[in-house]
């Protein structure tokens, strides 16, 4: 019964492994599939008996709907599936867990409190068709919370709607569109800097524009003059993210508004870099049409491994008529939905937004205040700076600009044959999550770093050494960085091979 | 601040280190008018106690979450969610990491999505799934624009009237800067709430690109997919379904099984609350010969460099941050949370718990529907429906007062997205309700109508 590959075998179900032999010469995967666990005739959930039906629901529905079995699912135990998941969670960098200064994604502190408050049966428990006069906590929650996003970005109107950063994205452009459409001029045409995001172009096409691309001056910044170079009756509008994704403030940007109203295009500021601004500069003020708001980013709603977030976005009044359905508003009887909106673009996904994603926002709104937003923007900027200039001997940044909440940097270690990936990989060695690297596209190598404002100074001092240790390392042992990780459960990953030999679901085996 | 761990010494010293005197002078260089307005005016912060008091005394001004029997659903659910669900789903290692870029640092999450595309390809009967959507609506309509890009030339889409309204607009404003395509919307049998079939038949000549029905439909009514799919295929289109409660998947045929080459929906029934509406997760299946077309995250099987299994993000260049304004979608993210709470409950689910939680739901729905028939209060379609049905009441707002005095959300008045149904409501019964609840919203409707 034991043997050596056996006691490796924790967790496996031994049903299985009499079925399966194990090949000894292929390691045993850290976790197995939930399927692989499955014991036939095992539950997970135990359900009340029925007292009230005629007949089985087969014979109501029609046997001929009906299918014969869902082959493969997994057959397991409510112990089973716990520590399933609970192995698995502990094979993940977190932002609880680490110091993840992941460029551009804005990795900070989520308080648990809004964890708590987004599980109140009030609001969790609430059905979206509830008629309103019963829901009036959640509509007053939601105008406060565009009230709110209001008064931080000067602009007149904020929708909540949108589901992520991208479907904000979408929706200030259709927007853009809706306008110069109903003014009689429909354009074809945005313009996006070299630096931008790639779902700024993504979404622009989905919009039904084409692309203009804007080259970044020598300084890294985007100049008035060559927007007006690309400037005609048939561009719709900008999209610019500010500060860049070189994390320096774009100070013609006022200009560059200028120099799109005069010749009737919009400004779109996407605001995915928004935690630099808290207090610094309002969008409004900057000449923004339209900004999309990333709560998952500034404010502080967790990013789950990739979502859910959240895209409200907020646009100057001449836009407000073509905002999405439905409008919270105020009547007599109270807070309502407006529907009757024959301007609006419509709907890009069910409801009202992702609600339990904006009480989470609207906590962290109460508990900063105005004091605390303004402070984040302060300190956030600060920790960049602070990084930047600790790591300038070795890894020089990629503008002399000032920056804001975070930082480009880049390394000449490709001499010592070590990329900027190889860098990254071994900084999980310090337990740290590794920044945005390759990114943005314009410098070569880049390694971008955004401390946020809740790192401590101390976990930047030890970032700051790790860092060097792997540039000493690098010199010294650069296989040392190619093979790393060395210290995590599992060794550098094959990327290539996920895509050439594409495996994207478990079957049972033959 | 709480959340702020620099001290005042901390701070001084840091700007020691960068060279400048206060923190204001790293910002000097925006413009000064910009800085001179961006004061914030709002309240000061607060404390956690103080929060937390404001955020229960906004809760509990929503008596309609708690206060009442309820029989809502058309496109959201009501179902019991396990704890362990939320145990899970509560972890900070999950909750708090980023999409997985960095496989070595995040097989956690991987792995989950990795079961989850494997249970979304058991319950619709297709072979690829991504990584999940932002719902079922947005899934809907990127459905449509991956049919587009599979047969590029097509350009008539057969939109089924009986698809949630939410969902209809979604896809006419994803689709509404593609003046090329089409939209003809597919009236549904007045009397058997299913798709008028002939209807169908009008449209679906040579430009047909794709038919999309619920399944179940708006009504609760199950769409019969497999003579709809049969209609696209003749004419050379593709066969889109779109399920907004995927407990029903649990019992009827699987879409792929019956022609559906595209199945979408919305998971929020398995495992998440709510929550006045989102969020939940889009759900998006399809045949792997088109997988190069799909929207969205993948996750693949691979190795390590020492040959144990692993997985992580693949095929990415169909995305946007590699190929820009040429990518399948814009989607950046997907609902990963949302998709892991989907994964636990239906592993806890198994596939004899879901076909049995699939049943009683038929069986309490249809036990209610006929409750009510013997009060006089009749069913206006006569096809199968799942956990959901139609009913005539007349006057919808006095019979809805009636039913809210007596402690009852009756159900979702049609009126006001389909005029042709007004004076019905649709009443969705599930395993949260009681026989006894039923008692009650016999009692209340026949009371008001």
């Amino acid at each position: 019964m034991a043997g050596a590959g056996k006691i490796r075998r924790i967790g496996m179900a031994s049903v299985q492994s009499h079925k399966n032999q194990p090949d000894p010469n292929v390691p045993h995967p850290l976790v197995p599939l939930i399927f692989e666990e499955s014991v036939p005739g095992r539950r997970g959930i135990d359900l009340a008996p029925r007292e009230f039906g005629s007949r089985p629901a087969a014979d109501l529905i029609g046997p001929q709907l009906c299918r014969d079995s869902l082959p493969g699912m997994p057959e397991v135990s409510e112990p089973q599936v716990l520590r399933h998941f609970l192995r698995l969670s502990q094979l993940n960098f977190a932002q609880a867990l680490q110091f993840y200064p992941l460029g551009s994604c804005t990795m900070k502190y989520n308080p648990v409190l809004n964890d708590e408050c987004a599980g109140l049966p009030g609001f969790a428990a609430l059905h979206p068709h509830t008629p309103a006069h019963l829901a009036q906590g959640a509509l007053e929650l939601i105008a406060e919370l565009e009230r709110a996003l209001m008064e931080i970005s000067g602009m007149d109107a904020v929708s909540l709607h949108p589901a992520a950063g991208a479907q904000g994205e979408l929706s200030g452009l259709l927007i853009i569109r809706a306008w110069h459409q109903q003014r009689g001029h429909p354009r074809h045409k945005v313009i996006i800097p070299d630096t931008a995001h790639g779902t700024n172009p993504a979404s622009s096409a989905l919009a039904g524009f084409d692309v203009i691309v804007a080259r970044s001056g020598k300084k890294g910044l985007l100049e008035a003059a060559e927007i007006r170079r690309l400037m005609s009756d048939d561009v719709a509008a900008l999209m610019v993210t500010n500060p860049s994704t070189l994390g320096i403030f774009e100070t013609e940007i006022r200009e560059i508004a200028d120099v799109l109203h005069e010749h009737g295009a919009m400004l779109y500021l996407d605001g995915a870099n928004f935690n630099a601004l808290l207090g610094v500069a309002k969008p409004g003020d900057m000449g923004a049409d339209v900004v999309q708001f990333n709560l998952h980013k500034t404010f502080s709603t967790p990013h789950g491994g990739g979502g859910p977030g959240a895209g409200p976005i907020g646009v100057k009044q001449h836009l407000e008529p073509f905002l999405p359905l439905p409008r919270v508003a105020k009547g007599p009887q109270g807070w309502y939905l407006d529907t009757n909106r024959p301007h609006s673009i419509g709907k890009l996904r069910s409801f009202y937004g992702n609600f339990g994603m904006l009480v989470r926002a609207y906590a962290y709104i109460l508990a900063l205040g105005a004091d605390g937003l303004e402070q984040v923007s302060r300190r956030a900027i600060l920790a960049a700076n602070y990084v930047r200039e600790r790591l300038r001997e070795h890894y020089p940044s990629a503008t002399d600009e000032p920056v804001m909440h975070e930082c480009v940097l880049t390394h000449e270690l490709e001499k010592k044959g070590v990329t900027t990936l190889d860098i990254a990989k071994r900084l999980l060695d310090f337990g740290i999550h590794p920044p945005t690297i390759y990114f943005p596209l314009v410098v070569h190598g880049a390694l971008m770093i955004e401390p946020t404002e809740t790192e401590s100074r101390q976990h930047l001092d030890e970032f700051v050494a790790a860092m060097e240790q792997i540039h000493a390392e690098a010199l010294e042992d650069p296989q040392l960085l190619k093979d790393a990780p060395h210290t995590l459960a599992l060794k550098r990953i094959d990327e290539a091979m996920a895509a050439r030999h594409p495996i994207l679901r478990w079957q049972p085996k033959k | 601040m709480r959340f702020l761990p620099q001290t005042d010494a901390e701070i001084a010293d840091m700007l020691t280190t960068i060279g400048v005197p206060s923190i204001d002078d790293l910002i000097a260089h925006v413009p000064a008018p910009l800085r001179a307005r961006a004061t914030i005016k709002l309240a000061p912060g607060m404390t956690e106690a103080q929060v937390a008091a404001e955020m229960q005394s906004l809760a509990a001004r929503n008596r309609g979450a708690t206060d009442f029997r309820s029989f809502l659903g058309a496109g959201y659910y009501r179902h019991y969610v396990p704890a362990a669900v939320r145990a899970i789903v509560a972890r900070s290692e999950f909750a708090t990491s980023y999409t997985p870029y960095q496989p070595e640092a995040s097989q956690g999450t991987l792995q989950a999505i990795f079961e989850f595309q494997t249970l979304i390809t058991q319950l619709t009967g297709l072979e690829v799934a991504n990584a999940s959507m932002y719902d079922g609506a947005s899934a809907a309509a990127e459905a449509v624009l991956m049919a587009h890009r599979i047969l590029p030339r097509r350009n008539v889409v057969a939109l089924s009237r009986g698809l949630w309204p939410d969902y209809r607009l979604a896809v006419r404003t994803y689709l509404s800067a593609l003046s090329h395509l089409e939209i003809e919307e597919i009236p549904f049998d007045p009397n058997v709430g299913t798709i008028a079939i002939d209807s169908l038949r009008a449209v679906a000549g040579d430009r047909l690109l794709c038919t999309l029905v619920g399944y179940p439909n708006m009504f609760g009514i199950v769409e019969p997919l497999g003579a709809v799919s049969e209609i696209a295929h003749q004419a050379g289109g593709l066969s889109i379904s779109a399920t907004a409660e995927p407990l029903a998947l649990g019992l009827l045929k699987a879409p792929g099984e019956i022609g559906a080459d595209i199945a979408v929906g919305e998971g929020q029934s398995f495992g998440l609350p709510p929550q006045f509406g989102g969020p939940g997760v889009g759900f998006f299946a399809g045949r792997l010969a088109h997988v190069r077309q799909m929207p969205g995250r993948l996750v693949g099987e691979t190795r390590d460099r020492e040959g144990r299994r692993a997985f992580c993000l693949t095929l990415a260049t169909r995305e946007q941050h590699i190929r820009r304004e040429r990518a399948t979608s814009n989607i950046c993210t997907n609902h990963s949370l949302c998709a892991l709470a989907v994964t636990v409950y239906l592993s806890l689910m198994g596939a004899r718990g879901l076909r049995e939680l699939a049943e009683h739901n038929v069986e309490i729905a249809h036990y209610a529907a006929d409750r009510l028939a013997s009060a006089g209060i009749k069913r206006r379609f006569s096809g199968p429906f799942f956990n959901e049905f139609v009913v005539d009441l007349g006057d919808v707002p006095s019979a809805l007062q009636a039913a809210e005095r007596n402690g009852v959300l009756a159900g979702l008045p049609l009126g006001p997205d389909y005029p042709e149904l007004d004076g019905t409501i649709v009443i969705c019964a599930t395993e949260m309700n009681q026989p006894a609840d039923i008692d009650l919203l016999c009692e209340a409707l026949s009371k008001g109508v």
